[in-house]
């Protein structure tokens, strides 16, 4: 017999007796989502701003190589988008769209078509997401109830900057991925 | 070795034991506080046990339906037996790939499977790239704690392994300096491997996708400049549908860290173009313990660590004393499974206070199945120690007439006689504990007198 089979056997073989599944109920919020979005962004160690913050961000030149993934913003893309994500590997900052954002714990959804290539909002020093502050859902049950069965290759919550704490629980921002994001909302 | 021995040498660095007992009761601490801010914690709870007990019900046929969508989505799907063909089947996607050196992610089931060695004995580097999990690979160790790998090093020994292997500063301890010297030297490694191994949080049998959750985003790093991604996964990780996830990632990291939710909580429902993602489907003891009525519920577990950071007996013996992949409480329930003679010290490191079972985000029954465990392993092992005193307390309990006298006989004798006898090394229950002040009366004497 191969594994497949005798470890499907092996399951059948228990005898459990059934046990239907539960029904998830709504968990209806009242709590004003943007205020509770931008906390959660903050406990995340991420920053909420304006766009007009943004704006002059990117004028002060901080940032060298830039590439926007959102239209309005694409006068700011100072390099070509690579096939290759290794060659993204010395990119300052990445903006994306982000498609709606969860506002329990500031989790933004991404999809492939946000992101051009999966390594982006990883590989690049810097992320801003841009979201529109209409596109926020209080909780986890409604943020999958939009997504619903919608196929995407690869699909993304991110809720801050890469963060550990694996040395004595001291938090460091900027382990491996974006050492910062900054969140757009318009 | 027994779990008490190794606590014992746990505790003789007496600074460093409290520091991580303390530090352990932070997160617990963290993990209470952001619970009661969600007023449907006990709800979700509630659901996500009967999530689970749907899947143990039905493990085969979502099993199935998880292959038959993965493989539609363009995932290779393989099923192994045990942590032996586990090994084999990465060692051959390797070998097909021409590959010699990968990075791998957090996955508690690589650890139980000993793959890495198995992959280094044939001539593969293999680079755990979460920062807690490069810092133990470094000193020849594994994780201490299932979240929080190197929780039992302090910054001063991370600094000398740094030093050592990173060419970092001598004494420089400060956690940004360190953990942006891994940063670079972990850059190189993404920037290099052609296979990246990650573990797998969650498996979506409506959807074939699966979920991986990190906050450093080294998942993700090496997966998506690697052409190949193996994706391990314990068969008792799979969720019937996407929307169960909403419970359950609302959960865990609540329960892990205190934290709202990870950072980055990636869906992988099929491979980009020109890239391959292979999902390894293990069973290694997990069908073993499905069969075991008492114990199948410890299946559940959703790997979060609260039970360790919790638990009086974890905090004040370390990861490490419990010679076991999954340590604390749940690995107490879990690892008897696999071999009970080499783990039966582990259901008897515990208070049995519960307060495992009271922080369990699926509410696993852990104290009663450490109980449990228990009374299998002295029905297997009769000869323990405490058999003896337990046949005399037997007989004098019998004999009401032995009973009275054995007490006042005992009330008498533990006055007179020395500590030396009392806290010898023959009575394992006088380390670290003390007697309490004897009563100068029995209750039986003391109920006569007072009684009118």
């Amino acid at each position: 017999m191969n594994s497949r089979d005798l470890i499907l056997s092996k399951i059948r073989a228990a005898l459990l007796e059934p046990k239907d599944l539960p029904i998830i109920p709504d968990f209806e919020s009242d709590a004003d989502l943007k205020a509770k979005f931008i906390a959660s962004i903050q406990a995340n160690k991420g920053k909420v701003i304006s766009k007009e913050e943004f704006l002059s961000l990117l004028d002060s030149g901080v940032f060298e190589k830039v590439y926007s993934h959102v239209k309005e913003f694409s006068a700011f893309s100072n390099i070509p988008f690579p096939e290759d994500a290794h060659d993204l590997n010395d990119l300052n900052l990445a903006i994306l769209q982000g498609q709606f954002a969860v506002a329990e714990n500031g989790a933004i959804w991404l999809e492939d078509q946000d992101m051009g290539l999966r390594a982006l909002p990883f590989i690049t020093e810097h992320l801003v997401i841009v979201l529109d502050s209409i596109q926020l859902v209080a909780n986890m049950h409604q943020a999958y109830g939009r997504i619903g069965l919608k196929e995407s290759g690869f699909g993304l919550f991110i809720a801050g900057p890469s963060k550990t704490a694996d040395i004595e629980q001291s938090l460091v921002i900027g382990a491996h991925g974006a050492k910062s994001l900054r969140v757009v909302l318009v | 070795m027994s779990h008490p021995i190794q606590a014992a040498a746990f505790l003789e660095d007496q600074a460093k034991s409290k520091w991580h007992d303390e530090t352990l009761w932070f997160v617990r601490d963290k993990r209470d506080k952001i619970s009661k801010s969600v007023p449907e914690w006990e709800q979700l709870r509630t659901l996500a046990s009967q999530i689970k007990d749907n899947v143990l019900a039905n493990l085969g046929s979502y099993l199935e339906e998880f292959e038959k969508n993965a493989t539609a989505n363009n995932i290779h799907v393989h099923w192994a037996k045990d942590a032996e063909e586990h090994n084999r089947i990465v060692l051959g996607i390797l070998k097909e790939k021409r590959c010699k050196a990968i990075v791998k992610s957090k996955s508690i089931l690589t650890e139980e499977c000993h793959l890495n060695p198995y992959l280094e004995k044939n001539g593969i580097e293999v680079v755990d790239t979460d920062l807690g999990e490069r810092i133990v690979q470094f000193l020849n160790q594994a994780p201490s704690h299932i979240v929080l790998p190197a929780i039992h090093l302090k910054k001063r020994d991370i600094s000398e392994i740094f030093h050592e292997k990173l060419q970092t500063e001598k004494g420089n301890e400060d956690p940004d300096y360190l953990t942006h010297a891994a940063r670079i030297h972990l850059r190189e490694k993404f920037l290099s491997a052609k296979v990246a191994i990650t573990g797998v949080n969650f498996g979506v049998a409506e959807t074939g996708e699966f979920v991986v959750c990190t906050n450093e985003g080294n998942a993700d790093m090496g997966v998506h400049l690697a052409d190949v991604h193996i994706a391990c996964m314990g068969i008792e990780k799979i969720i019937p549908k996407r929307e169960h996830l909403s419970v359950f990632l609302r959960l865990l990291a609540r329960s892990a860290t205190g934290q709202s939710v990870t950072n980055y909580t990636s869906h992988f429902r099929s491979p980009s173009k020109g890239k391959e993602i292979h999902i390894i489907l293990v069973d290694n003891g997990r069908t073993a313990q499905l069969a075991r009525p008492k114990f199948k519920d410890s299946l559940k577990c959703i790997r979060c660590g609260a039970c360790m950071n919790t638990c009086p007996i974890y905090r004040r013996s370390g990861g490490f004393s419990y010679e076991s992949t999954v340590p604390g409480p749940i690995g107490s329930i879990l690892s008897p499974g696999i071999d009970l003679q080499k783990h039966s010290s582990l259901p008897f490191a515990s208070t049995l206070c519960g307060s495992c079972s009271d922080v369990c985000p699926v509410k696993i029954n852990i104290h009663e199945q450490l109980y449990e465990w228990r009374q299998e392993i002295t029905k297997a092992q009769p000869d323990r120690t405490k058999g003896l005193a337990m046949k005399i307390a037997n007989g004098v309990f019998a004999v009401p007439f032995a009973y009275n006298l054995s007490g006042s006989m005992m009330r008498g004798a533990l006055k007179i006689l020395p500590d030396s006898i009392t806290y010898s090394g023959l009575n394992t229950w006088g380390k670290q504990r003390d007697l309490p002040e004897l009563p100068k009366e029995s209750f039986k004497d003391w109920y006569k007198k007072n009684r009118k």
